[in-house]
């Protein structure tokens, strides 16, 4: 207990801000929901695709690593966002 | 004996946002000059320790550029391959050149090839030079991504308009789908107008906020994993041991990570940027 409350930085001033930190909180948690199943398809599919296909692997890995990064990049607006409400 | 309790948050900010101050490895802090308003304004235009490190990052890109391009050309006039650190540098810009520049833009992709050069090269020296101790990532700095993304967006958009002319370009705004007439034009020139203006802008916020949020997120999962040692300094022996285990550990593993990060995020603001030019390029 002594341990957790330590990890969990529990003092009356942050207590205070709770409301927005667990807004935020909860926000970046959403937001990895979406991006881990979005990057986690892409990868599979890339997996799968290559493991059908070696010789188009080139191809397959330009396209994941793009399609990622696009995936990737509405999620990094999310936490951003989410980072604005807990600091605002 | 009392313990000062550490404040995580504080430290973090330190150490990833910009400030007057520059760590000179063990001759201590310098302040930089400043602030330098122009005139009849508030804005400071003095530099700060991501302008330095940004200096930094392009004075080392000319440097290594600069050496590796000599050494290609003296081994090429003595009739022999690359060898070395211009061999080196060589596979890096061809690699950047046609897989990534030329393959993305199509045909004509040559003549953008040095502006995604710099961008690919500026962005992973800046990327790697917050990896050191001392260092600070520029990249970590949104105003110095959003300049970086502003010119691409300056490129795309003016490269659109050279090769698509006046009539072309203003189709990518006013978009009306093919053989559609009269009442049924207007109302979808009005609602895909707004569209194609925000798929305009959105592109180069997405550049920024992905290279901004990418350095800085990595930087803080370091300093959070390095915090948790301070975090547990009054702590049962047993416990604070192994939290510096595997602290250290996993801070080890996170370095690696970033500097695999450090690759991606320049070839994937490289990679978009030539694939967003090439999407205007060939508008019809």
């Amino acid at each position: 207990m002594h341990t957790l409350l330590m990890l969990l930085q529990a003092t009356p001033e942050t207590a205070l801000n709770s409301n927005a930190l667990l807004g935020a909180g909860i926000g970046m948690g959403l937001a990895i929901i979406g991006a881990g199943i979005g990057i986690g398809r892409i990868g599979g599919q890339a997996v799968e695709a290559i493991a059908r296909q070696p010789e188009a692997s080139a191809d397959i890995r330009g396209a994941m690593i793009l399609t990622a990064a696009l995936v990737e990049g509405a999620t990094l607006a999310a936490l951003v966002f989410a980072l604005l409400f807990k600091l605002a | 004996m009392t313990f000062q309790k550490p404040n995580i948050g504080e430290m973090i900010f330190h150490h990833t946002g910009d400030s007057k101050f520059i760590e000179l490895l063990w001759f201590g802090e310098k302040r930089l000059p400043g602030p330098w308003f122009i005139p009849g304004t508030h804005i400071d235009v003095s530099p700060t320790k991501h302008v330095v490190f940004m200096i930094l990052a392009a004075f080392l890109v000319w440097l290594t550029i600069w050496y590796g391009g000599r050494q290609v050309e003296r081994r090429h006039r003595e009739g022999k391959a690359p060898g070395g650190f211009g061999a080196a540098v060589e596979a890096l810009v061809l690699f950047v050149r046609n897989d990534v520049a030329i393959a993305s833009i199509g045909p004509g992709g040559e003549v953008f090839a040095p502006y995604i050069l710099t961008l690919f090269f500026f962005i992973l020296y800046c990327n790697l030079l917050g990896l050191f101790p001392w260092g600070a990532a520029a990249t970590g700095n949104i105003a110095v991504t959003a300049g970086l993304a502003l010119t691409a967006f300056l490129t795309i958009e003016i490269s659109g308009f050279r090769a698509l002319g006046p009539k072309g370009y203003l189709k990518t705004i006013v978009m009306v789908p093919p053989g559609m007439k009269g009442i049924g034009a207007v109302i979808m020139a009005i609602i895909m107008t707004p569209v194609e203006l925000i798929g305009k802008i959105v592109k180069p916020f997405a550049l920024t906020l992905r290279l901004f949020a990418n350095m800085t997120a990595g930087h803080f999962v370091i300093l959070v994993l390095l915090g948790l040692i301070f975090v547990f300094g009054t702590a049962p022996a047993v416990i604070r041991y192994g939290v510096v285990t595997g602290s250290i550990a996993l801070t080890l593993f996170m370095m690696f990570l970033e500097l695999l990060v450090a690759f991606l995020q320049a070839y994937i603001f490289a990679l978009l940027t030539s694939v967003f030019i090439g999407l205007m390029q060939h508008e019809h």
